[in-house]
């Protein structure tokens, strides 16, 4: 039976600009953009195709060269325009100048009994090369998952607690069957069980309630309780040497249409949100996709930041940028490079903040949306600690003992403070309530790259 | 607003990169911060948004909970010097007179102490950190109001530089700063900090018959029959009750400046906490660890100092000053949860046993705050390996 876990720590973080239930079919995009840099731990990307090459969705762009079956794939038809490199002839994108519509390229079609029975080597040589594989996350160190092994369970995350969230209700309506044969699919990897974390606030949708061969869980409180790190760490925390995969249900559905359809297909919702955007709501429209068209006159101003993904976590893209491979969620912020006279001692109502300190007034309105804007509020300064760190991480983990051991090269020490049960999402609040202003998500992700090298 | 930005802005490019002022960026850098927020924006990758805190917000709030402790010290230095000469007072008079006192300690705690703060961030290369905006003004809340100023200036460079600076500066301390100012006058100038000097009385002035500057530690310490019975009889013919029960709590007694009123302190511990700031498992478990070791020498009894009821040590000395403004430092407190308890809670014991046993040293907050200072990381340490065992156990089953 799905467990019940009940988180009484946290913060959300109240944004204006949250999407409204429509959902709007945008045009095919002009260009759609593959990005390694989305990818965390890939060691060196080699590119498969040339500018000028026409391809189809499904097409390999590019692999790892240490592990070349994994393949990342075109997510339309279309002309390779650009390869973009950076620093190093870093591989940075490949832009694909994309068809009206989209021709794919053919798999083989399986039907929904054949799921449970196909070889599990041929489920897998299929999403290796179609490119729905890079859809699962390998915890530790949130990478891409590694075919050769076998994972002690597979963990989804139904909802997304993060600012401006979108609702995955919308995101994933009427795709309940493709869902289920992703189930079906997945649960072929592992001998554990396939959680499905759900939220007790919101009523579930069947794609999730309904769903047979996965444990439902229902999780309580406030963000980061949708980050699935968290969830884990509550359901069946990872120990030293274990291995746990997690996957949106985005991909699960991905998964399940590349075997009843035998397609890759890429097409996505997403929530344009924030308190720069005139009308936030839902565009349906594809994976890497250019947010030109999604953002034409729909900004309320010129100087702004495009985030694709939340404000916690995500990446800052520009107005002619390109979606995240993993976002559902384009955000839309002023930027805040202003001067504020005697910014730091002014009582205010109208900035929000975690902490009640002299002058922040937030906390008297809880339910108030607000506009905030990327300005860090203060400049950065030594460590002082303050124990506010641990109120926003519903763990039993103390973050910032673990992000000194991470600064102090201390592997073992990082590893004993638990390094393995966080990626940088599920510790992101840490850097938003930070009265120093550090940069707590890179310095996890250095701590991280540091365990899985050494 | 515009003026201050743009003159601002005329000079900013000498103390950049290249400015002929390179060196002393970091001290145009904490004033243009305190006249006005940065305007410096968030990475493209990561959290997008801040918190509207800042350490400097932090800590103004700190020093606004010791406003009322200031206060009432001012008050009460004014209304002391009146007692012990055997006049009567205006309460103007006697704020007057106590902000005399009070105003050249925090000028000279600030200025000896920004002072070095910004000649170390000059030298070093490293913002001015906040952190002496607190400082700065629980040194002088420390000091006896009759204080010689140069003693104060010597005790808060000693603390600035050998507390501080030595060990890396704001964040890297390993006691806290005010009170290694006070230990060092403390073992530096015994004969200033000790004995009566509690009271303002100035030069050639007559007491009124019968007065004597003794604290109700040195009271309690001293002793012989019922410390009830003495703490009555204190004061009879020029200040009757100074030390009943209730004027103890409202700290209207000799003592340093900002530390008699418990009632003050309980007002500053009630901003910290509910603002956050203040370490309310600290404040809690300091009292409920003196008011335990009150009880348990109250039990074993033998002399009348352990006889004395528990509940009063919590009321004299600086027992509610240490616990709401010293030990909740949050750099040199324990940095856990459940090592706050145990820190806070040792602190009490210890001010108590100090207090009872060492004839030599009348309070024991101060020794007691800088001795679990010195511990806090081991007590951080067990705390921080119950976490680590559970993660090994969970492992193993």
């Amino acid at each position: 039976m799905g467990k019940f876990v009940r988180l009484s720590k946290g913060f959300d973080i109240k944004l204006k600009g949250k999407p409204s239930a429509q959902v709007f079919d945008l045009e095919m995009p002009d260009t759609v953009s593959v990005k390694p840099t989305d990818f965390q731990g890939l060691y060196m990307p080699k590119v498969l195709v040339n500018q000028g090459d026409t391809v189809q969705a499904g097409t390999p762009l590019f692999h790892d060269k240490q592990f070349t079956d994994i393949s990342f794939t075109s997510p339309v038809s279309g002309e390779v325009v650009e390869v973009v490199r950076g620093e190093k002839r870093k591989l940075l994108e490949i832009r694909i100048l994309a068809d009206r519509k989209t021709e794919h390229k053919a798999f083989r079609k399986v039907s929904v009994s054949d799921l449970s029975t196909l070889p599990v080597s041929e489920l897998r040589s299929q999403m290796l090369e179609s490119g729905v594989w890079t859809q699962l996350i390998q915890r530790p160190f949130g990478i891409i998952a590694d075919p050769n092994v076998k994972p002690k369970a597979i963990h989804i995350s139904a909802f997304d607690s993060s600012p401006c969230a979108p609702d995955y209700s919308i995101l994933f309506k009427g795709q309940d069957h493709f869902f289920q044969a992703g189930v079906d699919v997945l649960k072929r990897f592992t001998e554990g069980t396939i959680h499905i974390n759900t939220i007790s606030t919101l009523e579930i949708s069947t794609l999730f309630s309904q769903v047979k061969g996965a444990q439902v869980n229902k999780f309580h409180g406030k963000h980061p309780a949708g980050c699935v790190g968290v969830q884990i760490h509550h359901l069946d925390a990872i120990n030293k040497g274990e291995i746990v995969w997690t996957i949106n249900p985005a991909g699960v559905i991905q998964i399940g249409k590349l075997f009843l359809n035998g397609v890759y297909d890429a097409t996505k919702i997403v929530a344009l949100t924030g308190p720069e955007v005139k009308n936030p709501q839902y565009y349906r429209t594809v994976q890497g996709a250019s947010v030109k068209k999604l953002l034409a006159g729909n900004l309320n101003s010129d100087h702004c930041r495009v985030i694709s993904g939340n404000v916690l976590t995500g990446t800052q893209i520009g107005k002619e940028g390109h979606l995240g491979y993993f976002d559902h969620q384009v955000t839309v912020l002023t930027e805040g490079d202003y001067y504020e006279f005697l910014g730091w001692i002014l009582p205010t109502v109208n900035k929000l903040s975690f902490s009640r300190a002299f002058g922040l007034l937030s906390f008297l309105n809880p339910s108030k949306e607000y506009k905030l804007d990327t300005n860090t509020h203060g400049e950065e300064r030594s460590f002082v600690q303050s124990g506010v760190f641990e109120k926003v991480t519903p763990m039993d983990i103390y973050p910032v003992h673990l992000l000194k051991a991470i600064m102090a090269n201390d592997v073992d020490e990082m590893e004993a403070l638990g390094i393995y049960e966080v990626i940088e999402e599920d510790l992101a609040l840490c850097e938003f309530v930070d009265v120093s202003k550090h940069n707590v998500q890179e310095i996890l992700r250095d701590g991280l790259e540091m365990m899985r090298t050494s | 607003m515009k003026f201050l930005r743009n003159q601002l802005d005329k000079v900013k490019h000498n103390f950049e990169k290249g400015g002929k002022l390179e060196k002393y960026y970091y001290a145009y850098e904490a004033f243009e911060t305190f006249l006005f927020a940065p305007n410096t924006t968030t990475h493209g990758k990561g959290v997008h948004v801040r918190d509207a805190i800042d350490l400097k917000r932090l800590m103004m709030t700190v020093i606004l909970a010791m406003v009322p402790c200031l206060l009432f010290g001012t008050w009460n230095i004014g209304h002391q010097h009146f007692l012990a000469l055997g006049q009567t007072g205006t309460f103007g008079e006697k704020i007057l007179l106590g902000l005399g006192q009070v105003v050249p300690l925090i000028i000279v705690s600030y200025g000896v102490g920004l002072g070095i703060e910004f000649v170390f961030a000059i030298m070093r290369k490293h913002p001015v950190n906040e952190g002496y905006l607190v400082t700065g003004m629980l040194i002088p809340l420390v000091m006896p109001p009759d204080i010689p100023l140069w003693q104060v200036a010597v005790a808060t460079a000693f603390a600035v530089v050998i507390g501080k600076e030595a060990f890396g500066g704001t964040g890297m301390n390993v006691v806290n700063i005010a009170l290694t100012a006070r230990a060092f006058l403390y073992f530096a100038y015994p004969s200033q900090i000790s004995g009566e000097v509690w009271t303002l009385l100035g030069e050639g002035v007559k007491t009124v018959q019968g007065y004597s500057g003794a604290t109700p530690l040195a009271v309690a310490a001293a002793s012989t029959g019922n410390v009830m019975n003495d703490f009555a009889q204190f004061g009879s013919g020029w200040a009757e009750g100074i030390y009943s029960l209730n004027n103890l709590f409202l700290g209207i007694r000799p003592g340093s400046v900002g530390e008699t009123s418990t009632l003050m302190c309980l007002v500053g511990a009630a901003i910290l906490i509910i603002t956050g700031v203040g370490s309310g498992r600290i404040i809690v478990s300091v009292f409920a660890g003196a008011y335990a070791m009150g009880l348990l020498l109250n039990v074993i009894g033998g002399n009348p100092f352990m006889e004395m009821p528990a509940h009063y040590h919590l009321v004299i000395g600086g027992l509610a000053f240490g616990a709401v403004f010293m030990a909740t430092d949050p750099v040199t407190a324990t940095h856990t949860g459940t090592g706050k308890w145990i820190y806070g809670f040792l602190i009490g014991v210890f001010t108590v046993l100090i207090r009872v046993f060492n004839p030599a040293y009348p309070e024991g907050i101060m020794l007691a705050i800088l001795l679990m200072n010195v511990f806090a990381p081991l007590i951080d340490y067990f705390v921080l390996n119950a976490n680590k065992n559970r993660r090994l156990k969970r492992a193993t089953v």
